[in-house]
């Protein structure tokens, strides 16, 4: 999934200062899975919000709502009605939802309540951490099934590096070396063999490198299948 | 036993503090309550298992948020006592009225006071 975190409150704040009503608006996708843009967030947050205005003597009127998903216009027409009432509305979507929205509500301002951080999955509970780096050519099966290029510090197609120690990267203690993971599952599959031939240079074309992506599915553009 | 326990305290019965939500604490603070504590069992001896804990748990994230919107944590506070600790009941409801009283009023302006 998607993870994200929320945004201080402060930085929050900040972006509707001058603001008397607005509306906040969750996502029932990634962000609620990793609990930082679901309905509880959403009502968190405005009722947060609600005690900091109220302390400063400047009371904000907040309304709420949770839409299916961000990222799929026939989900962001569902506020189409009310969306202007408002003076400005907070997303607790990853970044691909307040943009929808700003696409498909041009008079109307929309603010990113939370950073959009990493594709990856749950650890522990409360603990996320980054799997995939949506390089658009995957190729983890020459890993072990583990990724070196969202978890290597340097995306390394050949590796460890020499920064690696006791099987931890060197930017940080906390951070496991995936290539000490790699090299060491391959051995005890007794296949550490695929990994001596080099890896030739990874075009990036398809990463972000090239730009903005797209994906179409022909037999989906031309109609329900 | 018929212990007195200040006047200034409004009593809510959960079933168990488990079932005490950040949302109810925070309403709490947002309609203006000067302080909210939450009476719970023994850590331990919850009959359903960590209620109590998890209550904890929201009590300080709630705490945390108050914090970091310039509001004294002190408003809330996780208590624990047992059902039989009449006399402790007591004892803590005195203690919260006067930490309340000693910050003062809560700087939210209450929508039913206004």
């Amino acid at each position: 999934m998607i993870v994200a975190d929320r945004k201080s409150l402060q930085e929050i704040l900040a972006m509707v200062k001058d603001d008397k009503k607005i509306l906040i608006v969750g996502c029932k996708g990634c962000v609620t899975v990793c609990n930082v843009g679901g309905l509880k967030e959403v009502e968190i947050l405005a009722s947060s919000m609600k005690i900091a205005r109220k302390k400063e003597g400047n009371p904000i009127d907040i309304d709420i709502n949770v839409l299916e998903r961000q990222c799929d216009n026939e989900y962001v027409a569902e506020i189409s009605e009310s969306v202007n009432d408002y003076d400005a509305v907070i997303s607790l979507a990853c970044g691909v939802g307040p943009q929808f929205l700003s696409e498909m509500y041009k008079d109307q301002t929309f603010y990113p309540g939370v950073n959009t951080t990493f594709f990856g999955g749950a650890t522990q509970h409360g603990v996320w951490e980054e799997r995939c780096a949506g390089c658009g050519t995957c190729a983890i099966h020459n890993f072990g099934g583990l990724c070196p290029i969202a978890r290597c510090a340097k995306s390394l197609m050949n590796g460890p590096c020499g920064g690696s120690s006791n099987g931890v990267c060197e930017i940080n203690k906390d951070t496991d070396c995936i290539w000490d993971a790699i090299v060491r599952k391959k051995m005890e599959a007794g296949e550490l063999e695929d990994l001596m031939g080099v890896k030739g240079i990874k075009d990036w074309r398809t990463a972000r490198h090239g730009g903005p992506r797209r994906s179409i599915r022909e037999e989906l553009v031309q109609g329900n299948i | 036993m018929r212990l007195s326990y200040p006047a200034d305290i409004k009593v809510i019965q959960v079933p168990c503090t488990g079932r005490v939500d950040i949302l109810h604490l925070l309403n709490a603070i947002e309609d203006g309550a000067d302080g909210v504590y939450v009476a719970g069992c023994l850590e331990g001896e919850c009959h359903y298992i960590e209620g109590n804990l998890k209550a904890r748990r929201k009590v300080n994230y709630v705490k945390k948020t108050l914090t970091e919107l310039g509001i004294e944590p002190e408003r809330v506070e996780m208590y624990n006592l047992s059902s039989a600790q009449g006399a402790r009941f007591a004892e803590i409801a005195i203690e919260m009225v006067e930490k309340i009283k000693a910050l003062g009023p809560s700087p939210i302006k209450s929508s039913h006071a206004a």
